[in-house]
C-alpha cells in the first residue's frame, strides 16, 4: 500500500466510523422520563409572611419527618426574624433555625426596646427548588438531580461529600446531614408530596404560611396566588429561577 | 456534630446552614495544584525554550513536579465525607462541574509528565541497569529489577535513539505547558464559577490561580534546589572535598539569580491581576462591596494586606530586585514569597467564607491545632502538615532512581 493510498483509507474509514457516532443523541436518564411521559405536575410553593407568627412548629415537624435531630442547628428549613429599627438598623436572627419559637427580646445578644422597632417580621425559608439550580450544575458525580416535576433530590449513596453544592447555593438551603455525612436539604418532602400528601411543615404551619400546589395546574390555590397576586422570588439576580415564591417581601430580606 | 461546627465562630446573623465547609486541606489542595504547575513550567523553560543557564534546575523541577504531583489530590481525599467514593468523580463524571473535569485533566496530565520523566531519564535507567549485571547481593538484585522494569524493554541508547528521546521531551515539555495552565485554571474555575460567593465570583481567577501557581512553584523549586544544594555542600566540606563545595555555590548562584528574573516577571504578572480585582470591586462597589470591604479591610487586614501583600509580595519582590543576588537573601525572599502564596489561598478559600451569603454576618474559622479527633486531623493543622511533607518523601523516593541533583559539573552533557 502506498502512503497516500494509506492516508486516503484512513482519513475514509474514520468519516464512516464517525457517522453513527453522530447519528446518536445522548439523553439523560430525565430526559428519557420526559419523552415518554410528559409529566403533569410542576411543584411550586407559596409562603404567606404576612400570616407567618415565628412559633417554628415547621421546622421542628420538618426535623421530625426527615430525622434530622432537634438538637443540631442545621435544618431543611428555617425561620428568620427580622426587625428594622427606627434608626434603619436591621437585626436579623435565626437561633435553633427558628425550631424553638422567638421569646426572646435579644437579636445577636442585643436586647431590644418594642419602642425602637419601625417593623418587624419573620420569613419561613425552604429549598427554592431551583429552575436553573447551581448545586446540580456543580455537583462533580450528579449526585444531585433535578426530577421531571421540579424537584431537587440527592442520592444520598452517590453523594461524595465534597461540599461544592453547598458552595454553590445562594440561600445557604444546604447542609452535611449530621447522621449520614452527604448533602442535605428540603426536598418538599418528596416522599409524601409524590403519595398526594401535603409537605410536612405545610401540615403543621397553625396559619396557613405555608402552601405547595402544582404549577401545572391553573385551579391549583398556589398557582392562582402566583398568577394572580403579588409575589416575589428571593435572590433573582442569581439567575436560579426559584419556585418558592413570597407574599410580602420586604428589600431588607436576605 | 454537624461538619463544620468543630470549627467556625458564627458572629451576627448568618443562615442556619452556613459553616465554614472548605478548610485547610481546600487551601492545600490549590497550594499543591500550584506548585505543581509552577514547577513544570520552570522544567520547561529549559526544555522548550532553551533556557540552558537553568538546567540544572530544570532536571530538578521535573521530577519535583511528579513528586508534587502525586501529592495535590490528597488534600481532597483528606477533605471529602465520603472519601471512599472518590473515584466516583473519575467513573462518573458529571461534566457541568468544575470539579469532575479534575479526573481528566488530572490524568492526561500525569501521563505527561511520567513519559517526560521517563524519556528524560530512559538513558539512565539502561545505564543502571547494565552496570548492575553481574553484581552479587540482595540489594543490587533487586535494583536491577527495578531498573529493569524502568527501562520498559527499551535498550537502545544509541545516538539515534537519544536523539529521538530529546525531541520527545520538547514535545512533551511543549504539550505539558498548556494542560498546566489548564490543571490549575480550573482549579481557578472551580472557585471563580461560583455565583453564590461574592468574593471568589470572577471571570479573572483562573488567570490570578494561574499566575501564583507560576509564582509559587518557581519559589519552591527555587527553594529546595538551594536547601538540597547547601545541604551537599555542607556534607562535602565535611569530607574536605573542598573543591566540590566551591563549585556547587558556583552553580546555585547563576541558576538562582537567572531564575529569580523569571520569579519577578510572575511576581507583577500575579499581583497586576490581585490589584485589578481588588480595584474594581471597589469602583464598581456591587451590592456585596460592603460586606467585602468589611472582611477585607476590616476582618482579614492582617491576613490580607501585612502577610499576603507586604510580606508575601513586597519585601520578596525588593530583595530580589536589589542587584547582587546572594543565596541567603534568596532563601529569605522565596521562603515570603511561598508564605505569600500560601496567604493567597487561605485568603480566597477561607476569606471567601468569612462572610454570610446574607451579607449580614460573618464566620470565622479556627483551624484544629491538635488532632482529638479524625475530623480535627484531616482539617486541622496536622492534616496540612501531612500533606506538606508528602511531595519531599516522594521526591526523595524517587531521586532514588531518577536522580535529579547533580553536584558535579558533567561535561559531556
Amino acid at each position: 500500500m502506498t502512503r497516500r493510498g494509506f492516508i486516503i483509507t484512513i482519513v475514509k474509514g474514520a468519516a464512516l466510523a464517525a457517522l453513527p457516532a453522530g447519528a446518536l443523541k445522548v439523553l439523560s436518564p430525565s430526559e428519557v422520563m420526559a419523552a415518554i411521559k410528559e409529566t403533569p405536575v410542576l411543584w411550586g410553593f407559596v409562603v404567606d409572611t404576612y400570616k407567618c407568627v415565628g412559633c417554628g412548629l415547621c421546622v421542628k415537624a420538618c426535623k421530625q419527618e426527615n430525622e434530622i435531630p432537634l438538637e443540631v442547628p442545621v435544618s431543611r428549613t428555617w425561620v428568620e426574624r427580622y426587625i428594622i429599627l427606627k434608626d434603619g438598623r436591621v437585626l436579623i436572627d435565626s437561633p435553633h433555625a427558628g425550631a424553638n419559637g422567638f421569646t426572646s427580646q435579644k437579636v445577636n445578644n442585643i436586647e431590644v426596646n418594642p419602642e425602637n422597632i419601625a417593623k418587624a417580621f419573620f420569613v419561613p425559608k425552604l429549598c427554592n427548588q431551583c429552575e436553573n439550580p447551581p448545586c446540580v450544575q456543580v455537583c462533580p458525580v450528579g449526585a444531585t438531580y433535578k426530577t421531571t416535576d421540579g424537584v431537587i433530590l440527592i442520592d444520598r449513596k452517590w453523594c461524595i461529600g465534597c461540599g461544592y453544592c453547598i458552595q454553590s447555593c445562594p440561600y445557604g438551603a444546604r447542609f452535611f446531614n449530621p447522621i449520614l455525612r452527604v448533602a442535605e436539604k428540603c426536598t418538599f418532602c418528596y416522599h409524601r408530596i409524590s403519595q398526594g400528601m401535603k409537605t410536612a411543615c405545610v401540615d403543621a404551619c397553625p396559619f396557613g404560611a405555608r402552601q405547595i400546589g402544582n404549577l401545572k395546574d391553573r385551579n391549583d390555590p398556589v398557582t392562582k396566588i402566583i398568577q394572580n397576586e403579588r409575589v416575589s422570588v428571593l435572590k433573582d439576580a442569581f439567575g436560579t429561577k426559584p419556585q418558592v415564591y413570597y407574599i410580602g417581601m420586604d428589600e431588607n430580606v436576605r | 456534630m454537624v461538619h463544620g461546627a468543630e470549627w467556625t465562630t458564627k458572629e451576627l446573623f448568618t443562615y442556619p446552614n452556613e459553616y465554614i465547609y472548605w478548610t485547610i486541606q481546600i487551601v492545600m489542595y490549590p497550594l499543591m495544584t500550584g506548585f505543581v504547575a509552577g514547577a513544570f513550567v520552570l522544567s520547561s523553560l529549559y526544555h522548550v525554550f532553551g533556557q540552558k543557564d537553568i538546567k540544572d534546575l530544570a532536571k530538578f523541577s521535573l521530577v519535583f513536579s511528579f513528586a508534587l504531583l502525586i501529592v495535590a489530590p490528597m488534600p481532597l481525599l483528606f477533605h471529602l465525607q465520603q472519601p471512599q467514593r472518590n473515584t466516583e468523580v473519575f467513573f462518573t463524571p458529571h461534566f457541568t462541574s468544575a470539579i469532575a473535569a479534575f479526573g481528566m485533566v488530572y490524568l492526561i496530565y500525569m501521563m505527561i509528565v511520567a513519559a517526560e520523566v521517563w524519556f528524560v531519564y530512559r538513558k539512565h535507567f539502561v545505564e543502571q541497569a547494565i552496570a548492575l549485571i553481574g553484581k552479587g547481593g540482595l540489594i543490587n538484585f533487586v535494583n536491577r529489577l527495578i531498573f529493569n522494569l524502568l527501562t520498559l524493554g527499551a535498550y537502545d541508547i544509541g545516538e539515534q535513539a537519544v536523539h529521538k528521546d530529546e525531541k520527545l521531551i520538547k514535545v512533551l515539555a511543549g504539550i505539558g505547558i498548556p494542560v498546566a495552565f489548564f490543571l490549575h485554571g480550573y482549579a481557578g474555575f472551580i472557585f471563580g464559577s461560583v455565583k453564590a460567593n461574592a468574593l471568589w465570583t470572577t471571570p479573572l481567577m483562573p488567570i490570578i490561580f494561574i499566575m501564583s501557581a507560576v509564582v509559587s512553584g518557581v519559589a519552591l523549586c527555587m527553594v529546595t534546589y538551594i536547601v538540597i544544594m547547601e545541604w551537599k555542600k555542607f556534607r562535602a566540606k565535611k569530607k574536605h572535598e573542598d573543591q566540590v563545595s566551591v563549585e556547587i555555590k558556583g552553580a546555585e548562584v547563576d541558576v538562582i539569580r537567572k531564575t529569580s528574573k523569571y520569579l519577578i516577571a510572575a511576581m507583577i504578572a500575579a499581583m497586576t491581576l490581585e490589584m485589578l480585582d481588588l480595584v474594581f470591586r471597589g469602583y464598581t462597589a456591587m451590592k456585596s462591596w460592603d460586606i467585602l470591604r468589611s472582611v477585607i479591610y476590616g476582618k482579614d487586614f492582617f491576613n490580607i494586606f501585612v502577610l499576603q501583600y507586604l510580606c508575601g509580595n513586597l519585601i520578596p519582590f525588593i530583595l530580589l530586585l536589589i542587584p547582587g543576588l546572594t543565596i541567603r537573601r534568596a532563601v529569605i525572599a522565596t521562603l515570603l514569597v511561598l508564605l505569600g502564596v500560601f496567604m493567597m489561598r487561605w485568603n480566597v478559600v477561607i476569606g471567601g467564607q468569612a462572610f454570610s451569603n446574607s451579607y449580614a454576618g460573618y464566620m470565622h474559622y479556627s483551624m484544629p491545632i491538635i488532632p482529638h479527633n479524625l475530623e480535627a486531623f484531616k482539617e486541622g493543622a496536622a492534616g496540612a502538615l501531612v500533606i506538606a511533607i508528602l511531595p519531599f518523601v516522594f521526591f526523595w523516593f524517587f531521586n532514588k532512581f531518577a536522580p535529579s541533583l547533580k553536584f558535579k559539573r558533567d561535561n559531556n552533557e
